[in-house]
């Protein structure tokens, strides 16, 4: 662990101590800045019952700079791409280094909860969400059953 | 050639014109022609009185520190009325855009009100801030920085009058962060999620140690200040550091210490005759990629249905669209649909059908317009290189300079040759310009005058050239200077001509232009 910030220690701690609810975190054995990630698909949302795994980076400028995440499972919703970069203010503009990796995770949870599709990151799937949201909650449940659920990839 | 002539001579007594400029010149020789710059100006104006610019136009060069003190000094005037902190004033200002009557303004509009215009400014009221201060003071127990998460004595923690506190290795490093990657300096809020209150000026030079920091934030500061201020204006030469300050706004040359010389409105090198607004669309014609733009247009023709770009290939003029969704068959000669053309092609009789004709104007009218564009372009480009050129002339006009000196000539008599290499730049520059101005102009009588001055610098300038470039390392002394002299003085008052029919035209409306694309 030698040359790991003390806050990067502290939240990893913290964070397999005390874990959120319906989200876990663990540091990779051979490096402790990239942590395994998953989210579950939050209650009521098109995402529920599915499981998403996420990967998390906290690059050498951390907590000055935000971290890195993007989804590995693949999901339809107007503000993740098809990489699975995320659209999320906390991670560019407004990040904060008052802010933890347990706030973005949060966040992360809460716009799949919310999704916002005027501030679009995926177009054709925010055009969709606008134009049909009961078709575009539909694929996204299908989306999720494919790829989010056991056996799925 | 004749016309024009006449036309000048019917304006203004050649002679009087003449003596007025050869006073002038004995008068600036030593003075490296910036004098003399704006001597033309005042000539053009005091030729025709009505244009309204006959004044000299004032302004200063300041050093970077000079426009710190000038900011400074804005906030004690204001101080001197509102009487709140520097530090909280400068935010209020900085939010302000440096307008101080926009602030008093507001200031006295709110009266009663005043917290609403530090809320705005992103500031806690400096009313309010005593209070939170005291009550931080008196707190003595070891606290954790919630940045870094490591325990420290209160006195390590620090904050502004928002409350939220961390510690100062965590500040300083936050702000290295927002100073020099983000290149932030009066916008940088407390590092708390979501509290945008504004960290001032002495908050940070305390919180930094790094110079090199330092230097960056205050450079930062000022350029903001100057950005704001429509009567200050960096200097656009690369690596000065030089700020300009008129008393008004104006399209003028003003010329900084570095020796740049530019238009004060747009910041480009000084373009008379032609507008800045001509200036900014000719620079982005060139800096797109027009060239590949107009081959194009000039050599491709567009599907008269879909409108996809071909480029003929073969020799058969039978076209059929490569677009699957298209697929429209027509004769590449006369854009018309190919059906009624039937096997006999090669005698296009639907030359004249309406939809090809207008499909073949379109391209005509591409085609000109690239021959016109290149032919501005190429008369452009090849001023500016000659301009480029005549740098290493000063070289060599500088030995000449010597070897004369050398030769019993004193250092004054000798300046008339360095003078002639700068009317010979002023010439190129003017000339470059002229042909930006002419691509934009719509050809009338004035312009055939106009262009007939264009020809007149032109030829002149070459001869100059030529003379200063070749001969005058073997012609002998006397003759040189009676030569260069004549032929320089020749040059200065013919671009005069045409820079003050330019600008009578300006004053009269005598220019059209064209619409560009």
């Amino acid at each position: 662990m030698a040359g790991l910030p003390r806050r990067i220690t502290k939240e990893t701690q913290r964070l397999l101590s005390e874990p959120v609810q319906g989200i876990s975190a663990t540091p990779d054995e051979n490096n402790l800045r990239y942590f395994h990630v998953t989210i579950n698909g939050p209650k009521d949302s098109p995402f529920e019952g599915g499981v998403f795994k996420l990967e998390l980076f906290l690059p050498e400028e951390y907590p000055m700079a935000a971290p890195k995440v993007r989804f590995n499972t693949k999901i339809y919703h107007p503000n993740i791409d098809k990489i699975g970069r995320i659209c999320l203010d906390i991670l560019k503009d407004k990040w904060s280094p008052a802010l933890q990796v347990r706030t973005v995770l949060l966040s992360i949870q809460a716009l799949l909860s919310a999704p916002n599709p005027d501030d679009p990151l995926a177009n054709d799937v925010a055009d969709n969400w606008k134009r049909n949201e009961a078709a575009a909650i539909k694929t996204a449940r299908e989306w999720t059953q494919k790829y989010a659920m056991s056996g799925g990839q | 050639m004749e016309s024009d002539d006449d036309y000048y001579e019917d304006d203004i007594d050649p002679d009087d014109y003449d003596d007025g400029h050869n006073f002038d010149n004995e008068d600036v020789e030593v003075d490296e022609g910036y004098l003399g710059e704006s001597s033309v100006d005042a000539r053009i104006s005091s030729y025709n009185p009505d244009l309204g610019d006959d004044d000299p136009y004032p302004y200063e060069c300041l050093s970077a520190d000079k426009v710190v003190g000038l900011m400074n000094e804005i906030i004690r005037e204001v101080n001197d009325i509102v009487n709140i902190p520097s530090t909280t004033l400068r935010i209020l200002l900085a939010h302000f855009n440096w307008d101080k009557e926009l602030l008093l303004e507001k200031y006295y509009e709110y009266e009663g009100n005043q917290e609403r215009i530090f809320a705005e400014a992103h500031v806690i009221s400096p009313l309010k801030s005593k209070s939170l201060a005291r009550r931080k003071s008196g707190r003595s127990i070891e606290q954790a920085c919630e940045i870094c998460c490591n325990n420290y004595s209160s006195s390590f923690m620090t904050g502004l009058d928002c409350g939220h506190s961390f510690c100062k290795g965590c500040w300083s490093q936050y702000l290295c962060t927002k100073i020099i990657d983000e290149g932030m300096s009066q916008t940088i809020s407390c590092p708390e999620f979501e509290c945008d209150i504004i960290v001032d000026d002495a908050v940070v030079m305390n919180l930094i140690t790094d110079q090199k920091v330092c230097r960056k934030y205050q450079h930062l500061i000022t350029n903001s200040f100057v950005m704001c201020n429509p009567l200050l204006k960096w200097c656009p030469a690369p690596d000065c550091h030089h700020v300009i300050k008129v008393e008004y706004r104006d399209k003028r040359p003003v010329k900084c210490e570095c020796g740049r010389e530019f238009c004060f409105d747009c910041g480009e090198s000084w373009h008379d005759p032609v507008l800045c607004m001509h200036l900014r669309k000719w620079l982005k014609k060139c800096d797109d990629d027009s060239e590949t733009s107009h081959w194009i247009s000039a050599n491709t023709k567009e599907c008269p249905k879909c409108q996809v770009t071909i480029e003929k290939d073969g020799g058969c003029n039978h076209m059929v669209c490569r677009n699957q969704a298209c697929k429209h068959e027509f004769c590449w000669v006369c854009l018309g649909p190919w059906d009624p053309h039937g096997a006999s092609w090669y005698n296009c009789n639907r030359y004249n059908a309406e939809e090809a004709k207008k499909a073949r104007d379109l391209q005509e009218s591409s085609r000109e317009m690239l021959q016109r564009y290149l032919f501005y372009c190429n008369r452009y480009m090849n001023h500016l290189q000659s301009l480029k050129f005549e740098h290493k002339l000063y070289a060599r006009i500088k030995r000449k300079m010597e070897e004369m000196q050398q030769l019993n000539m004193s250092w004054i008599e000798v300046q008339f040759l360095k003078r002639a290499v700068d009317v010979l730049c002023q010439c190129r520059q003017t000339l470059m310009y002229t042909y930006v101005f002419a691509f934009f102009l719509k050809r009338n009588n004035q312009s055939i005058i106009f262009e007939g001055n264009q020809a007149d610098v032109e030829k002149a300038t070459e001869l100059l050239s030529e003379y200063l470039e070749r001969d005058v390392t073997t012609a002998s002394l006397g003759e040189i200077k009676q030569k260069v002299q004549d032929k320089y003085r020749y040059c200065d008052s013919r671009r005069n001509v045409l820079l003050r029919h330019v600008h009578e035209g300006y004053d009269k409306d005598w220019w059209e232009y064209i619409e560009t694309s």
